[in-house]
Parts: structure tokens; sequence; C-alpha cells
């Protein structure tokens, strides 16, 4: 891909972010920052990269020290959304 | 190996997993579609990790496989510990590790060009991944100390006071210039110092910009970070040129950026302020130099309030930090409960920066099992403090002062806050009159005519009301 398409992607997702977020409501501020941590860890995708990739031993274990990170984010962070998404009850109607 | 190429199916599954991404986002705009949302996100995480796995070789599986498995264990059971209360910290610990995975990945990008498809055969990086990856670790690093700095704070490691070196905005500017020039130098000359001092460089300002800010900023902090991990994520998303990264990295680039405006415009705090730090230094300077007169205040007991609120037609609690401290919202709950037996119209009011990050109350609260329902934004609920028999105030006290709308001189002035003077009367939980909040200014509310004072530990004040409303 090219350096524009690149660019594109990035500016249209820059836009949908903004009026996406805009729509999140207020009460769920806190699980939407673990959320956003959780998914921003798609760094793991590099560092899968470079831990699978032959050439340099360094550069792998670099790799795959990331992916350690990554991961705990990973797992954290859709774990902990989840459990506090789990906790946001209405009221029973009696 | 030569240079490769990521299939058309590849691409499209990166394509995926981004708007799954948006998708999950998009579920949070009620607490209805959340939980769907929530696995949205592991689909796409899910599509996106087997994707690359699939198109890189699987010869590393096993070291991989172990290094998910160490990682992802540690954050599970993280997740599963944590006390709602330490919310903040744990965002700003996981904040820190995408930073510092954005700095490895950069460092291993660097080491080994040729498996990232960004140099030809003879070692040479392409001018323009240079560029991004010089970014991609300078912001990966700002983010990782940065966050060091806002967990030692937020968990009491270190000093929520600011932290102010002499000549800091010349540092931080001559830094921030310095890293940048080199990332323009790292286009000429690939040597492994330039990219050295680059890192350190970022660690360095990351650490920096952080120190100066004191407790109050925390929300703003914490968010602007999870602003900087995304722009780091989106940094590497180019070098790699994969649409995954790039369209996650702009979500939560935004999504931290946006956060960071509510919370200022919640503080009417500008965000260069903010970054400026030293909110909340000198509370003998904020009180304005002259010591205040000693002023009439009344105190109540925990029966009187009782009392009171049962016999109270619309109570309106308003929580704030000092109730996640004392672990009240538990009992709070139970207050709440008592009370609408006694038919009472029990209403939760919430500071955009009650807490220590966005939204926090709302969790807390909607752990202690209070319905979302019940729990209002400032602008929905702030008219109806005229028709309040009793606003309820446990662990607030800057979002509650008058001073706010009518003091210039005073450091909270233009934040929007509660009119709890409008209500008939206003309970005050404090722990006793001589702490002030985080503003470090005086209350007007504590010497109101209406006011009661109720001076006790948030958590044993509850307890007692609750045994009070129970006869």
């Amino acid at each position: 891909m090219d350096f524009i398409s690149i660019l594109s992607i990035f500016v249209m997702a820059c836009f949908v972010g903004y009026y996406v977020v805009w729509s999140v409501t207020p009460a769920l501020h806190t699980p939407l920052m673990a959320v956003t941590n959780a998914i921003s860890s798609v760094i793991v995708v590099g560092a899968l990269v470079a831990g699978a990739a032959e050439g340099s031993a360094i550069s792998k274990w670099l790799g795959l020290a990331a992916v350690v990170l990554a991961s705990v984010n990973i797992f954290g962070g859709f774990a902990v959304t989840e459990r506090m998404l789990a906790m946001y009850k209405k009221k029973e109607k009696k | 190996m030569e240079h490769i190429t990521t299939p058309p199916w590849a691409m499209l599954a990166y394509l995926v997993a981004g708007v799954l991404f948006i998708m999950a986002l998009r579920g949070l705009s009620s607490p209805a579609t959340s939980r769907a949302g929530n696995r949205y996100g592991i689909v796409g995480m899910t599509i996106a990790m087997v994707t690359t796995l699939a198109t890189h070789g699987l010869a590393s599986l096993p070291e991989i496989a172990a290094a998910i498995a160490v990682g992802g264990g540690l954050g599970f059971v993280t997740a599963r510990r944590i006390k709602m209360t330490d919310m903040p910290q744990l965002v700003a610990a996981f904040h820190s590790l995408v930073g510092l995975a954005a700095v490895l990945v950069g460092l291993a990008a660097y080491l080994n060009p040729i498996a990232f498809g960004i140099a030809g055969p003879d070692g040479v990086i392409e001018v323009q991944s240079r560029i991004e990856m010089g970014l991609g670790i300078a912001i990966g690093a700002i983010t990782f100390s940065g966050s060091v700095i806002a967990f030692l704070k937020l968990n009491g490691n270190m000093s929520g006071a600011p932290i102010m070196l002499p000549g800091r905005h010349a540092i931080n500017l001559g830094t921030l210039l310095a890293i940048l020039g080199l990332v323009g130098y790292f286009t000429t000359d690939q040597s492994p110092w330039v990219i050295a001092v680059i890192t350190a460089l970022s660690f360095a300002i990351g650490f920096l910009l952080i120190i100066p800010i004191g407790g109050a900023d925390m929300p703003v902090v914490v968010s602007m970070l999870n602003s900087y991990s995304g722009w780091a994520a989106a940094a590497m998303g180019f070098t790699l040129h994969n649409t995954a990264m790039i369209i996650t990295g702009a979500l939560v680039g935004s999504s931290g950026a946006i956060l960071s405006y509510i919370m200022c415009k919640a503080m009417n705090r500008s965000f260069i302020s903010v970054i400026a730090g030293g909110f909340g230094a000198a509370p003998e300077a904020a009180a304005g130099g002259a010591a205040k007169v000693q002023r009439p205040w009344k105190r109540g007991a925990a029966e009187d309030a009782a009392y009171l609120m049962k016999e109270a037609e619309n109570v309106i609690i308003i929580p704030g930090y000092g109730m996640a401290v004392a672990q009240a919202q538990h009992v709070l709950r139970e207050m709440g409960d008592l009370l609408k037996k006694e038919g009472v119209n029990v209403k939760y009011a919430i500071h955009p920066v009650a807490g220590r990050m966005p939204g926090h109350m709302n969790v807390l609260l909607a752990e202690a099992n209070v319905p979302y329902d019940e729990v209002f934004e400032l602008e929905d609920i702030n008219g109806e403090f005229a028709q309040a028999d009793v606003a309820f105030i446990i662990g607030a006290n800057d979002v509650v002062n008058p001073a706010a709308k009518t003091d210039k001189s005073s450091p909270i002035y233009g934040m929007p806050v509660f009119d709890v003077d409008k209500a008939k009367t206003v309970m005050f939980i404090k722990r006793s009159m001589g702490g002030v909040g985080y503003a470090g200014v005086d209350n007007d509310v504590f010497y109101m005519d209406q006011t009661m004072m109720l001076l006790a530990d948030a958590k044993k004040m509850v307890e007692d009301i609750n045994k009070a409303l129970a006869h």
C-alpha cells in the first residue's frame, strides 16, 4: 500500500473515532478507556511479526517481549471491561 | 528473505478487525449494547492475531504461544482481582505497557527491517519508514514513562503533589525539539546511536511532562496518555502498513483526546494549563493569602440525617473521590435502598471529574448495584436541586463549591458545579473541618444555613445513618 492510501485510511478513521466516541455515554467512560487500551494492543501484530521473523536474534526477543506486554493488555483489558460492563444493571421493574 | 508483501486476504482480514474495533466502541453508546461491543473487540483482536501468525510463518509458534500465555495469564488474573477503586492505576499501568510494547516493536523493526518489509535487501530502511518508526518509538516511550509516573501517583507510591523543576518549560521544549530534530536527522543517518538517543530522550520527556501535574488533574493525564497510546499504535501501523493498527490507533487517539477535552471542560481549565502543571501545588496561595475568619457551621448526627431524609421526597446523592477512598459505595447503595423503601425518590448526581478518571464514579456505583438509570450527569440533574429536599454530598468538595460560580479569584472559577445551595437541606460528609478539596479552596457550602456537616469517615457515617433508618 502506498503512503497516500494509508494516510486516507488514517484520516477517515480519525473522523469515525471522533463521532463514535462522542456517542459513548459518559457513564461508560471508564470501560471506554479500558477497551481502547485493549484494542490499542493490536500493536501485538507488529510484535508477532518481529517474534516470528528470522534474521536477528535481538529483534526476535524484543518482539517476544512485546508480545508478552501486549498480551497482558489484551487479555487484561478485555477481561476488566467485561467485568465492569457486567455490573451495569437497569432498575428492576416491580 | 525477500521483500514481504501482505496477501490480499490478510489485508481484508485486518480491515475486518479494524471495523470490529469501531463496533466495539460503538457498543458503548449504551450499557445495554456494551457487552456485545466488547465481544466484537475480542473477535477483532483474534482475527488480527491469527492473520498475522498465518502470514508470517509459524516457525516460532511455541515461543509466541508461551509469550501470549504468560502475558495473557498475568493480564487476566490482574483484571479479575483488581478492585474497582483501583481502576485508574490499572488503566495507567496498561497504558505504560502499550507504550513500552510500541518502543520494543519499533526497535525490533529497526534491527530487522527486512522482515518488516521496510528495507531493501541491503538493509537500508526506507526514508518514510524511518520517520514513522522514529515517531512511533518516541510516542511509545513518552506514553510509557508518563504512564509509569501517573501510575505511581495514582497508586500512592509517589506524592500526588506536583513536582516543579526550575526552568521546566525550557527543558521540556528543548527536549521535544531535540527529539523532532533527531527524527529528521534519522532520515539521513540510520546509525544505532540516533535511535538510541531518540528513545532515551523520549523516556525522559514523558517523565518530565507528568511529574509537575497534580492529583486533581489526573483524569486529564490518564485520558491524554490513553490518546498517546493510540497515536503510538497508529505510528507503528504506518510503519507496518497495517490497516487494523492504523484504524485502531486513530480510534484510540481520538477517544483519549475527546476524553481529555471533556475533562478539561468540566474543570474549566485549558489543556495547555493542565500540561503546564502545578495545579493544586500551593493551597496557601490558592486561598488568597489571608487567613479566613472562623465562620459558624452546624454539625449534625447520623440520626438527624436519617430523620430528615426519611421525611424527604427527593434526595440527590453526590458522590466524589472520597467515597471511593472510604469504600463507601456499598453502604451508600444500602442507604438508597432503605430510603426508597420509605418512598423517597433517590437519584445520584455525578460530576464529569468526580474520581480519578472519566466515569470512575459510575463504575463504582454500578459495582455497588446502583441501577444506571438512577445515575445522572451534571447537566441532566442540575435543574432538579431546587426541588430536592436533601442534597447528600459524600466525598465530593470542589464540584459543589459555589465559588466556581461567583469568585473570580478562585482557582476553580468557571468550573461547572452542582447547584446544591438550591436544595432545602444540604448534608455534607467530611472527615473533619480542616481539609479542603484538591483545589485547596474553602467551600461556602459548609457555612450555609441549611447545611448539616456530618463529620466522620464516610463509610462509618453512612452505616450509622443506615442503622438509624432501619429503626
